[in-house]
């Protein structure tokens, strides 16, 4: 599973990514988690707010830091 | 009833019999005023919040962006700017935002009425507003903010400054993401619930030492002290607190409790106004975002208006609010 977080690196972004660390290390994903922050490339997904979350190319979130079980619920529904 | 009396009759009880204080000392008014108006403020601000982000969990960026695109001018600008108010957007996401506007074919004096409206009508300044000076006055923020983010948009738009912004921007190409899934009612509340804690758990520092400034002001400046230097006979008092507004940036929670203390003292109304909206208005740090994608000519037009705007607000509540 290859999970990207979209963003230019600000402070919501950051916790966007600790999130998807701690829920991929719980979950026991065999999963590689990306930054991706060069603007270009965030909008090829159609993303205009950022953090962004896209797992396996397919954006799932964007806007706003969820919560944990939010997180959590988006990878298992993913992993499936 | 004012809903807030309960915590009058607390802050009184705390003052004058826990603590003994004389209620004509001016220790005694400034600790009283500042034990009424914290818990107001974090209230107010807990209780709002909570519910801006359930109404903004209905619209979204992307949502504004399709609804905008191949708008006209003067109607563009007036969606855009109600847009601005509602749209969830923090500064950190000008740039994919400005560009995704761009690309879709939103005019780019629309998406400058955007861009103004939806830093300056600020739902904390908005609520903070609301509770310390009462409808009117909101009101009034509201409709100046609307009027110039209207007017600043349909000036860059009649400008046809296209080629100030920076040309890569043209030529980036937006993918496109899909629906994402609707967030849950329970995913709204949990995250609403979040967000005020987010949001209350970063200001209230603000609110704190706003609310204990003003509380000696309060206590210990006589009435009327400010009338002489910021009241409506002074010329310079517009120009100079937008300003000080301007370095305040983001920090409308700890400012405008404090403003409502320099009123008391006999700041003017319009005046006040165009400090507030310097604050949430005119800022550095999303013009240095906004450098990415606009030549800096473009930059100084967009701050130039948006400050010429504040101080004609600023004037005119001055003559007319007497």
């Amino acid at each position: 599973m290859i999970i990207k977080v979209l963003g230019s690196g600000c402070a919501n972004c950051q916790k966007l990514e600790a999130l998807a660390n701690k829920a991929v290390a719980e979950l026991g994903l065999d999963a590689q988690i990306l930054k991706v922050t060069d603007y270009p490339e965030i909008m090829a997904y159609g993303v205009m707010s950022t953090p962004a979350l896209v797992i396996d190319e397919k954006l799932v979130l964007a806007g706003r830091v969820p919560s944990y079980d939010e997180v959590v619920t988006l990878l298992k529904r993913s992993a499936q | 009833m004012d809903p807030f009396y309960p915590l009058q009759l607390l802050a009184d009880w705390l003052t004058y019999s826990v603590f003994g204080l004389d209620k004509a000392s001016r220790l005694g008014l400034s600790v009283d005023f500042f034990l009424f108006d914290v818990p107001k403020v974090l209230i107010l601000l807990a209780v709002v919040i909570f519910f801006v982000a359930i109404i903004r969990s209905f619209f979204s960026p992307e949502k504004t962006r399709k609804f905008l695109s191949h708008s006209k001018l003067y109607g563009g600008n007036i969606a855009a700017a109600l847009l601005g108010i509602v749209t969830p957007f923090c500064s950190c996401s000008a740039v994919p935002l400005f560009i995704g506007f761009v690309e879709s074919g939103v005019p780019l004096g629309v998406t400058f009425s955007f861009l103004v409206a939806s830093p300056m009508i600020n739902e904390i300044a908005i609520i903070l507003l609301f509770g310390l000076f009462g409808w009117k006055i909101t009101a009034l923020y509201i409709v100046s903010g609307l009027v110039i983010a209207i007017t600043s948009g349909i000036i860059i738009g009649k400008l046809g400054l296209e080629s100030w912004v920076e040309e890569y921007v043209y030529q980036i190409r937006m993918g496109d993401g899909g629906e994402l899934a609707e967030q849950t009612w329970p995913e709204k509340l949990t995250y609403a619930r979040d967000y005020v804690g987010e949001i209350v758990g970063k200001v209230w520092p603000y609110v704190v030492v706003g609310i204990g400034i003003g509380a000696v002001m309060h206590g210990y400046i006589p009435n009327d002290f400010l009338v002489k230097y910021a009241g409506p006979g002074n010329p310079f008092a517009v120009p100079i607190a937008v300003l000080v507004g301007v370095p305040l940036y983001s920090n409308a929670a700890g400012v405008i409790p404090l403003v409502s203390v320099l009123v008391e003292k006999g700041m003017a109304m319009g005046t006040v106004l165009a400090f507030m909206m310097a604050v949430v208005g005119l800022s550095l740090p999303e013009a240095i975002i906004l450098r990415k994608v606009l030549k800096p000519r473009l930059i100084a037009v967009y701050f130039g208006i948006n400050a010429v705007g504040i101080m004609a607000i600023g004037y005119l509540f001055n003559a007319v609010l007497r």
